[in-house]
């Protein structure tokens, strides 16, 4: 199997070059089948020109960047507006890049949970739930990567972490890659096996422990940033579900989590006004 | 009964129509209003340089509609006047031009008012077969493109990064554009193609449920469109190519009254 000896993307000391300044520069990475990665950075330090040039959007003007060919690629960008003159259903827009059966589209939707919206048309949507809608095709497209340009912004807090869960569970399902940007820190960070922090170039990387640790990312986001990260180190055996209802670790679904589930620790977290513990992982 | 050359009239009519429906489709949903204004005011440098150098008058407007979509296309890439502008810069610019090649040829005496407003009631057998082969070719390629044309019309980048040719289908539509100015002209004229394209178009929105079903929608309103005009034209001895087009504008208008709201099928998922 040698292609499988190929990560599914590798920037190699690429950059971006526009109006006399560097947006970003000696970006190298790889992503590997299986693997979650994600870019964390301040706003302006390159993390959706890096997204970008790993999808063959932007040419890099120094380094290279390789995508293994023939891979089945999803995109969720960070902003797409719909003009209101396309008559475009939900249902539609799900299979507009390549053909999805229908099963398959409805299982997607049902996931990040906007079936009911199948035949809604998409300039009438929220914007939590368009969101859903973008997720769900690149989900339906059963891709071998998968690249999310702050997928869950404007989705309530809970559905957030159901959606990061959701990309986790995925990734499992298909052992697709997936290159995340957030500025979720907190959550995000223990959703993923490796991190990459940008500020124009690549500050530091590695594991989320390991990036959490290191100085430079302290310097950017503060050490506040760094302990927030600690708490969701933990490992939580039951998941809340985005209605309410709580799934353990054995699959068994319940509408309350029970008193001896693990790590449950309301007490402590500033989750307290959000409802208890949402923080689950 | 119906003269022959009323029956040519029709075919072609309704042959143009059925390309400019579809097409325009696409110019209302990317917003290219303009942009088929701008195409089909260089249609008449098309037309002054085909008489200049005694070529093909179809054959001149397609190519010099197709090299100012491309010089559009181009200076867009550059970024350095916002599109509009170019548009306007090109439309007037090429139509200045048209007319003093026009004024050079004191030997030619063109009607221009022909070129302007069209001459259906005097389309040849030959431009018939030209408007319906070349319309099927049309559609054809239309139907070829469509998806990745489609994708990149409702996002771009999200159609490249998913590995569809947008940039090539792109350049296919604005060689389309070219063609159906090119073939249409003859019918409408230069003034009211663009007529042609928007207003069936328009009309087939509000009661599309898909970007298909507007497609062929808009395609039978401007059939429907030019049957009706023609035949008005017919009757109050009206010029053949604005009656079309005013035809077109009541279907329009019909569509607007409160009667005909009688269902808004898409709408209604969404209400929360």
């Amino acid at each position: 199997m040698l292609k499988h000896a190929l990560p599914l993307v590798s920037l190699d000391n690429a950059g971006i070059h526009r109006d006399g300044r560097w947006l970003v520069r000696g970006v190298s990475l790889t992503v590997e089948p299986g693997e979650i990665v994600t870019l964390i950075g301040p706003n302006g330090s390159g993390k959706s020109t890096t997204a970008k040039m790993v999808l063959n959007l932007l040419k890099p003007d120094e380094g290279a960047c390789t995508l293994r060919p023939g891979l089945v690629v999803s995109y969720v960008p960070q902003k797409v507006s719909i003009d209101w003159t396309l008559p475009l259903s939900v249902g539609r827009f799900m299979h507009l890049t390549g053909a999805v059966g229908k099963a398959q589209a409805a299982q997607a939707m049902e996931l990040t949970g906007v079936r009911h919206l199948a035949d809604a048309e998409v300039r009438n949507l929220s914007g939590g739930e368009f969101q859903r809608v973008l997720l769900a095709r690149a989900i339906a497209r059963k891709p071998d990567f998968m690249v999310l340009d702050e997928p869950v912004q404007g989705v309530d807090y809970m559905g957030e972490i159901a959606l990061y869960d959701l990309i986790g569970r995925i990734r499992d399902e298909l052992q697709c890659g997936v290159l995340l940007i957030s500025h979720d820190l907190h959550v995000v960070m223990a959703a993923t096996d490796r991190v990459i922090c940008l500020n124009g170039h690549v500050c530091c990387s590695g594991t989320p422990t390991a990036v959490a640790e290191h100085a430079e990312y302290k310097a950017l986001f503060g050490a506040r940033a760094a302990s927030t990260l600690a708490v969701y180190q933990h490992h939580h055996d039951h998941t809340h579900l985005a209605d309410g209802r709580v799934r353990h670790a054995d699959g068994t679904i319940t509408d309350h989590c029970h008193p001896d589930d693990g790590h449950h620790h309301p007490e402590t977290t500033q989750d307290d006004q959000d409802g208890g513990d949402t923080h689950a992982r | 009964m119906l003269d022959d050359f009323f029956v040519r009239a029709l075919l072609a009519g309704v042959g143009v129509a059925l390309v400019t429906g579809p097409l325009g489709c696409f110019i209302v949903w990317r917003r290219l209003a303009y942009f088929g204004d701008t195409l089909s005011h260089a249609a008449l440098l098309g037309v002054a340089l085909a008489l200049l150098f005694e070529v093909n008058i179809t054959l001149a407007v397609f190519v010099i509609s197709a090299i100012v979509s491309l010089a559009l296309m181009l200076m867009q890439r550059q970024r350095t006047l916002p599109g509009d502008t170019l548009l306007g810069l090109l439309a007037h610019s090429t139509l200045a031009l048209g007319l003093v090649v026009l004024a050079f040829m004191t030997w030619v005496r063109v009607d221009l008012m022909g070129f302007l407003f069209g001459d259906i009631l005097a389309v040849t057998t030959l431009d018939v077969a030209v408007i319906w082969i070349g319309g099927a070719v049309v559609l054809a390629a239309l139907v070829a493109i469509w998806k990745p044309l489609f994708a990149g019309t409702v996002n771009q980048e999200l159609a490249i990064a998913e590995g569809l040719p947008y940039e090539r289908a792109n350049f296919a539509f604005m060689l389309l554009m070219a063609a159906v100015i090119a073939i249409s002209m003859k019918i409408v004229g230069v003034l009211l193609i663009t007529a042609m394209l928007l207003i069936p178009a328009a009309t087939a929105r509000r009661f599309a449920t898909g970007p298909e079903q507007m497609a062929v929608l808009a395609a039978v309103i401007g059939a429907a469109s030019v049957v009706l005009g023609l035949f008005g034209s017919l009757q109050w001895d009206t010029p053949s190519g604005p009656s079309i087009v005013v035809a077109a504008m009541g279907l329009f208008a019909l569509n607007l009254l409160p009667i005909v709201r009688f269902r808004r099928p898409l709408d209604k998922g969404a209400s929360k």
